[in-house]
């Protein structure tokens, strides 16, 4: 096997150097009774060719992208990714390295996670950003734990119903053993989070908003997390989009307390819903509430600038079950694909870049409504919003025709059943959103 | 002559500034596709100004990169003797496999019938996890090996709430790794640890004095953190059993076992492996990692949802199942680094025995060619990794940092140092399969100069690394005065 670099001889010389007869003898410490039964019922070694055409016969099992246009969001998006992105990710001193333990060695993680913390906390205006988490859902239940460390006696969140319904079932499979209190909060007749229920609730740590929401509404986060905070409890802003940011007043500027979410959108490829990246930021008073992982700059000892690993006295390795998280990794290399994607767009170009979603977006729109479709919220959207066809509108037919018109909502939503959460990006041509209203219009 | 036994050297190292350093308004780095709708202009009020980030032209972002990464030490660049985290080679044709666009351009929502492909993938590869480990069912839903232990201890307190009501204790060997009791507190576990008796292990009679009705089970790591087997696990486990415990089991050293070990057979009920050690994934810097979750027949119902289910007409995701956890995962977990993990399991296939047969012998090796070098504190055959300690060079003032540091100059990637923690200046060296006997022998040769060094010269020591580009940093500092993001606006 080519992984495997001993020669019939190295093993020779090397039992005998040990003092064993066999390879077995240093197994003996294992009592019979643990060992397996049976030889793995696994089949032979593949070539690296049957390998190669096993693989392209299952990936041709999936859509073919050059004949599908597929209109879904919800936390994962279809963005362009540049080729020189792809290029750069292939430097293997970068993906095939550890956790930066040693940083004399690790300079470029750890560089390459500084510039990414400071470039999402610009991008969302926020103060500290931490070096990132697993995805925007687990973002968000970490997020709402570190309101009540912060809140301390108080042991209710709320969460607005118009979060992404994945995000939600995460946060309540964190909070289920807590025995901390999760609200929800409906929305309102135009798409945005209705906070009418949390008057007179004294015990609330956090309460948090996605923007834009799951319904692709922008909220109106200037009122909402100034209304939050006059309750006493910390404004969490979420979001699954992080390229609304290109073009949205960012919420750190807006008052926001903790802003998390997910960044796949920022160069990473959809891959079905994972990898992705948990982007995690705050203000600087409660940096050391913080879970996961931080970067911070310092100097070596001929004074020259560099960056290590730091406050790790929050985490699991030094504080064990006092520890802010569990966590113990980042999405390193997710966290340094976002920053090599917005090095490469620049404040200029993500600006672009965003407004040509929304536009894309606000075209399907507009010519779906000629055509008899109802869009039932109100507010502003970015890239997505919801939609509801005409009742002559075959969805099932559509998809076969290898157009995938939006997702379904029903079955997060019962009372928006037979509505659609559709997304248009910049990679839709104006050909591509013809075709979808062409089907709407049959 | 030049002595060309050990990689460590000095070249042609470029500095580089940061990305906003660099940056010029109205520079481009990224090809925006043509305008073809107009343009739909946002309420004021909800706009912001362009955000703060640098402007940059490809090569600018290209060469910052390629510069940077030049200062990060891999496995493909060297010896990567991490204990614990199994830094094996990294298969280049598992990323041409994640890389196909099938693949990577697939929404998670998509219709079940256009991801036949990836559901295929993913109910095959929790086949080969049940069938390796040996236990009967699989989740591959946790994003990394602690997200696995949440997951883990999620089933704990489910199962126990089933059953036989709430517990609020969890017995924990002192060896363990931090993570282990992070991961029990947030399922609302208090943990009791249990001290390892003098050979390493864990006693049957330390978990008999704590074991009670009150606590929820065990968290073990087997082979241990010191690299050595659990003696008595089966015993334990059934100690644990009969107060109706489970018995949880870190796998972040499941390179050992492949092949050899059932881990049903002793007595484990839940047990998380990570994709990125033992199946060959790359680390990433950190990440992204993937940590399935495997257990018995019993744990079955509580694993996390959506779950792939193979019916007649092909896979489907279902989350119809009662006693779930729930969700733990946006999606399905990081499928990018399943299709990684899949791919080295078919590229093995019933060699994968092999894989662990070499890695421990490598380690007894390394054990026996150093432990008259260094001193081994637990003298004894190892599984994959193997735990020395600073003891003999602290009579010249020399310490494990400083032997790790002057690793450096070598060319090889230091061990994993000052754990696990109930060793005094602990280093746990773990070669792996893939590294063969000639870069073995370099690795023990530099450490064995390291030991002469440390009583000759210690001062070689005391001030490494030398040929790095940075020299030691200033945690201290860094920790007191955190300066955790840049300034866009300009230099730092």
């Amino acid at each position: 096997m080519r992984y495997l670099p001993h020669t019939q001889d190295d093993f020779q010389v090397m039992l005998q150097e040990i003092g064993v007869s066999s390879i077995e003898e240093l197994f003996s410490s294992i009592p019979e009774q643990c060992r397996r039964k049976s030889n793995l019922q696994l089949d032979e070694p593949c070539t690296e060719w049957e390998l190669n055409s096993h693989m392209r016969k299952l990936a041709k099992q999936m859509p073919d992208w050059d004949e599908c246009s597929a209109f879904l969001g919800a936390g994962n998006y279809e963005h362009y990714i540049p080729a020189s992105i792809q290029h750069l990710l292939q430097r293997s001193e970068l993906y095939t390295s550890y956790t930066p333990y040693q940083p004399e060695i690790s300079q470029g993680t750890l560089q390459s996670i500084f510039e990414y913390q400071t470039l999402v906390s610009g991008l969302l205006g926020m103060e500290v950003s931490n070096a990132s988490m697993y995805d925007g859902a687990s973002a968000l239940a970490e997020a709402l734990f570190m309101s009540l460390r912060i809140a301390r006696r108080k042991s209710t969140v709320a969460i607005s119903k118009a979060i992404n319904p994945l995000y939600r079932e995460v946060v309540k499979t964190y909070f289920r053993p807590s025995g901390f209190r999760v609200l929800e909060l409906p929305y309102l007749e135009n798409g945005r989070t209705d906070l009418g229920p949390l008057q007179g609730e004294e015990d609330l740590a956090a309460v948090a908003v996605q923007s834009p929401n799951f319904f692709g509404c922008i909220e109106d986060l200037d009122s909402t997390q100034q209304k939050i905070q006059d309750l006493g409890a910390l404004a969490v802003t979420c979001f699954s989009e992080a390229l609304a940011y290109g073009l949205l007043n960012p919420p750190g500027k807006l008052g926001a307390d903790i802003v998390c979410g997910e960044g796949q959108s920022l160069g990473i490829s959809q891959s079905y819903g994972g990898p992705g990246l948990g982007i995690f930021c705050t203000r600087q008073k409660y940096t050391r509430n913080m879970p996961g992982r931080l970067v911070g700059q310092t100097r070596d000892k001929n004074d020259n600038r560099g960056y290590v690993l730091t406050l790790a006295t929050r985490e699991q390795h030094i504080r064990r079950e006092k520890a802010t998280s569990n966590i113990c990794s980042n999405q390193g290399l997710c966290a340094t694909t976002a920053a090599m994607y917005l090095a490469s767009l620049g404040g200029t170009g993500i600006r672009e870049l965003a407004e040509l979603n929304r536009d894309k977006a606000e075209y399907l729109k507009e010519k779906l409504l000629e055509a008899g479709c109802s869009i039932p919220f109100s507010s502003p959207t970015f890239n997505e919003f919801v939609v509801k066809f005409p009742s002559n509108f075959d969805y099932e037919q559509t998809v076969n025709k290898n157009i995938i018109p939006g997702i379904p909502l029903g079955q997060y939503y019962p009372e928006l059943a037979g509505h659609y959460l559709l997304c248009a990006t910049e990679t839709k041509g104006r050909e591509q959103l013809d075709n979808l209203v062409k089907e709407v219009n049959k | 002559m030049k002595d060309y036994s050990s990689p460590g050297t000095t070249g042609l190292v470029m500095h580089e500034s940061l990305l906003w350093e660099k940056g010029k308004q109205g520079k481009k780095g990224y090809s925006l596709p043509k305008r073809d709708v107009e343009h739909y202009p946002l309420d004021k009020q909800l706009a912001r100004e362009n955000p703060p980030l640098p402007d940059l032209s490809e090569l600018d972002v290209i060469r910052h990169y390629t510069r940077v990464s030049q200062w990060n030490f891999g496995v493909d660049t060297g010896m990567y003797p991490l204990g614990s985290c199994t830094m094996k080679y990294n298969p280049k044709t598992n990323e041409k496999q994640a890389a196909l666009p099938g693949f990577t351009n697939a929404h998670p929502l998509l219709p079940l019938q256009m991801s036949q492909g990836a559901l295929r993938i993913m109910f095959e590869l929790e086949g080969f996890l049940a069938e390796i480990t040996g236990l009967h069912a699989v989740s591959l839903q946790p994003a990394a090996g602690a997200h696995g232990e949440y997951t883990g201890m999620r089933i704990f307190h489910a199962y126990h709430q089933d059953n036989s009501g709430t517990k609020n204790k969890i017995l924990i060997p002192d060896s363990a790794h931090g993570t282990n009791p992070a991961s029990a507190t947030m399922c609302g576990f208090k943990p009791v640890t249990l001290k390892s008796d003098s050979q390493g292990v864990i006693s049957p009679d330390a978990v008999k004095e704590n074991m009670d009705s009150e606590t929820a089970g065990i968290m073990v790591t087997n082979p241990n953190t010191l690299g050595l087997f659990e003696d008595h696990i089966k015993e334990i486990s059934e100690i644990i059993h009969s107060q109706g415990g489970l018995v949880y089991c870190d796998g972040a050293n499941m390179n050992a076992f492949l092949g050899i070990v059932d881990m049903q057979d002793t007595g484990i009920d839940v047990l998380h492996i990570n994709l990125h050690k033992t199946f060959s994934t790359p680390h990433g810097g950190g990440g992204p990692g993937s940590g399935p979750v495997c257990v018995t027949r019993e744990l079955e119902p509580y694993l996390p949802i959506p779950r792939v289910v193979k019916e007649n007409h092909g896979y489907s995701l279902s989350s119809d199942f009662q006693s779930s956890i729930g969700k733990l995962h946006s999606f399905y977990g990081n499928f990018g680094v399943m299709i990684k993990a899949y791919s080295y399991i078919l590229s093995m296939g019933q060699e994968l025995e092999k894989v662990s047969q070499t890695a421990v012998l490598n380690a007894n090796y390394i054990r026996q060619r150093l432990k008259e070098t260094f001193r081994l504190p637990y003298d004894r055959p190892c599984m994959h990794e193997c735990v020395f300690t600073d003891e003999l060079q602290e009579n010249y003032k020399v310490a494990t940092i400083d032997i790790a540091k002057r690793l450096l100059d070598y060319g090889f990637h230091p061990p994993t140092i000052y754990f696990p923690s109930i060793v005094h200046g602990a280093m746990m060296v773990e070669p792996t399969e893939c590294e063969s006997k000639d870069e073995i022998d370099r690795f023990i040769q530099a450490m064995a100069q390291i030991a002469w060094e440390a009583e000759d010269e210690p001062n070689l020591l005391w001030s490494a690394p030398h040929s790095t580009i940075m020299k030691r940093l200033d945690e201290t500092t860094a920790a007191r005065h955190p300066h955790l993001t840049g300034d866009l606006k300009g230099p730092e």
